[in-house]
């Protein structure tokens, strides 16, 4: 369902990667690998539609992201390095606001759950500016818990930040996401296994 | 498209509440510039007069320039911008709702606190009245184009100014025609025709400036 | 043929044939201007209202005329450059507009110094004469703009929103005559009617801004080319090596 051919992408005058291809189907599983500055974030962003790519295209289900604009956007969730909270917002505020720029409409019980799966519901009054790297991680991956969560999943270092706890419940919630035919790329230096019915992994900067 | 456009409303409206101090530095810095004028110039009430119009609008003018870099920039640094772009909801409300609400928390207060300078610089009460309207009519034109000038400065180094730079002359018809109203209402002349073509402006600007807003946050978070 | 067209699109493609075609510009150019002051200066007669002064005009009216023709055109290139993705139509946008810039400072500048002898002022704040100021104000914001995002390739998409943005003050600055009660006089040069002025003025003004124009391509096609090496470094050192020592 999601295509992506020739894809190649520069950084200021370095060309990261070239000629790249990837295609993920229901209940797969795509892991970047690369050292440090090697373009992983980069692939990951012209995935999600957010960077141009110098050459190639990403399709999916047959059409180009680029034509598809905001109903791509519908269908994906990309969560990158900056956890996306406002210090001035509450934990629920700014789960609430995730949702409503997702298109889920969720009510108080449902976003209280959410945060239940990644052990945040107790802090769901606080102001984000209160919390730790960790916590505001566990809060950005939040809103993959809710339900009518979207079918793709980008996330770059899902696991940063977290403690033993919070990978053993984003390892879960991925794990339940795939078998239900949802599809992941994901980037991670550390190596959390996530049990998938495919798994193929795309190496940069070889 | 309406449901996107309440929902960033309502945050940033939020997100300004719980931040009062920069919308209320704008509007200080408004009241201070104004204040200075006439200390610089001498307070004779018939110079303060004539003076009043340009004075006035220009002080509005760098009082929301002011206020620009905080539009994306905050958004930019949280990681909030980057979902907006990837969201399912399409960037034009978005950036409307987050315009609209920069000028309710900025824009409006300066409409408002515009009547009473005027009455520091000996204004009368018609000329109030149409100054009130010219500044509501003008500073959402403001926010449009610092809007865009916001989006296309992001990140970039030496953003506020490059930002004023760019703003400034785009915003001149605005000046010419809302300075124009009431010079025209204190010479005893009719200002509609001055207000009705801020009006076209606001109209023209509205498509114009989300148009190059969205297209700009696009390039500066490739 | 568009094939061939297009092949020029690659900066490194079309830098040999801007700098053939530079000299040829580069002497229309002179040509023309000799042409046209000649014209200006000996052959057109002395103004019945204004007497020698109105002279200026072979100077005054091209400049104004170029300065707006060339935001049009460097507009043209950047929406191009922004459509199409080409880096070569970024490069001649940011060619065009320093020349831009220029012509509008001499028109304003023409002016003032025409507008002394004829109005009593330098200066006035009417229509025409404040939007040719934006206009000045517009290039200098672009090619800040340019400068200050040192990504190549997001300063050229970025430049390009906004000199699109600014295209609205072109039709504002020409018709600004028509629209408002200017202290600047109406247009005696119309594409539709015939000329207000002594045929020798007409022609001499026409030479000169055709002149204008010769020298804009002459000067921006060797600025491109400086461009074209600059922003090739990073991706083709050597081509730039073998273009620089060649």
């Amino acid at each position: 369902m999601l295509n992506a051919n020739g894809l190649s992408c520069e950084r200021g005058d370095r060309q990261l990667f070239a000629g790249l291809s990837l295609a993920l189907e229901a209940g797969g599983l795509a892991r970047l690998l690369g050292a440090n500055g090697s373009g992983k974030t980069s692939l990951l962003r012209i995935l999600a539609g957010l960077t141009r790519p110098a050459a190639g295209e990403v399709r999916w289900r047959g059409e180009r992201i680029g034509d598809l604009a905001e109903e791509y956007g519908r269908e994906l969730a990309y969560i990158g390095h900056a956890p996306a909270l406002k210090d001035e917002l509450t934990v629920a505020e700014n789960l609430a606001f995730a949702a409503r720029l997702a298109g889920i409409v969720a009510s108080g019980a449902q976003l209280e759950a959410a945060l239940e799966v990644l052990g945040m519901a107790t802090r769901a009054a606080l102001p984000a500016r209160v919390l730790s790297q960790g916590q505001k991680r566990r809060v950005s991956l939040a809103r993959l818990a809710l339900p009518g969560a979207p079918a793709l999943w980008l996330l770059d270092e899902p696991f940063a930040a977290l403690d033993e706890d919070g990978i053993g419940r984003v390892r879960a919630l991925t794990e339940a996401h795939l078998a239900r035919g949802g599809m992941l790329v994901l980037t991670s230096h550390q190596d959390v296994p996530v049990a998938a019915g495919s798994i193929q992994t795309v190496t940069l900067g070889a | 498209m309406t449901a996107a456009f309440a929902a960033v409303l309502r945050r940033d409206l939020l997100v300004a509440l719980r931040r009062k101090g920069d919308a209320l530095n704008v509007l200080i810095f408004f009241v201070i510039v104004a204040s200075l004028f006439p200390l610089g110039t001498g307070a004779e009430p018939g110079q303060l007069r004539t003076m009043a119009a340009g004075v006035i609008w220009v002080g509005a003018l760098l009082a929301a320039l002011l206020s620009l870099p905080r539009l994306f920039a905050a958004d930019l640094a949280d990681g909030t911008l980057e979902q907006m772009l990837v969201s399912a909801q399409p960037l034009p409300a978005v950036v409307a709702a987050k315009v609209a609400a920069h000028w309710l928390s900025t824009g409006l207060p300066l409409a408002l606190i515009a009547p009473v300078l005027g009455l520091q610089y000996g204004l009368p009460g018609d000329a109030l009245r149409v100054l009130l309207w010219a500044v509501l009519l003008g500073t959402p034109v403001l926010s449009l184009i610092g809007a865009a000038g916001a989006a296309l400065t992001l990140g970039v180094r030496g953003a506020a100014v490059l930002t004023g730079l760019l703003v400034l002359p785009l915003c001149v018809p605005a000046l010419v025609f809302g300075a124009g109203a009431l010079t025209a209402s204190l010479s005893g002349l009719a200002p509609g025709p001055h207000l009705s073509l801020l009006g076209a402006l606001l109209a023209v600007s509205l498509p114009l400036g989300l148009w190059a807003a969205c297209a700009a946050l696009r390039v500066a978070l490739d | 043929m568009f094939s061939n067209f297009f092949s020029f699109a690659s900066p490194q493609a079309f830098y040999p044939v801007a700098g053939r075609m530079i000299p040829w510009f580069g002497w229309s150019a002179a040509l023309l201007a000799l042409a046209g002051l000649y014209i200006g200066f000996f052959v057109a007669p002395t103004d019945a209202t204004q007497g020698e002064s109105y002279r200026i005009i072979f100077i005054h009216v091209p400049a104004a005329w170029m300065s707006m023709f060339i935001y049009l055109v460097m507009a043209l290139w950047a929406g191009l450059g922004l459509v199409l993705n080409t880096r070569l139509s970024g490069m001649m946008a940011s060619a065009l507009a320093p020349t831009g810039a220029m012509f509008t400072f001499v028109a304003l500048w023409s002016g003032a110094l025409w507008g002394k002898p004829t109005w009593g002022t330098y200066w006035v704040w009417d229509a025409r004469l404040t939007s040719e100021l934006i206009l000045l104000f517009l290039y200098l914001g672009y090619m800040a703009l340019k400068e200050a995002i040192e990504d190549p390739q997001r300063a050229d998409r970025a430049g390009a929103i906004l000199a699109l943005v600014g295209v609205v003050n072109i039709p504002i600055i020409y018709f600004s005559v028509q629209w408002w009660n200017t202290l600047h006089q109406g247009a005696s040069v119309s594409l539709t009617k015939a000329p207000s002025m002594a045929m020798t003025m007409l022609a001499g003004m026409l030479v000169m801004a055709l002149a204008a124009w010769m020298y804009a391509i002459a000067v921006s096609l060797a600025r491109v080319r400086a461009i074209i090496l600059e922003r090739e470094r990073g991706r083709d050192m050597a081509w730039v090596r073998s273009m620089v020592n060649a």
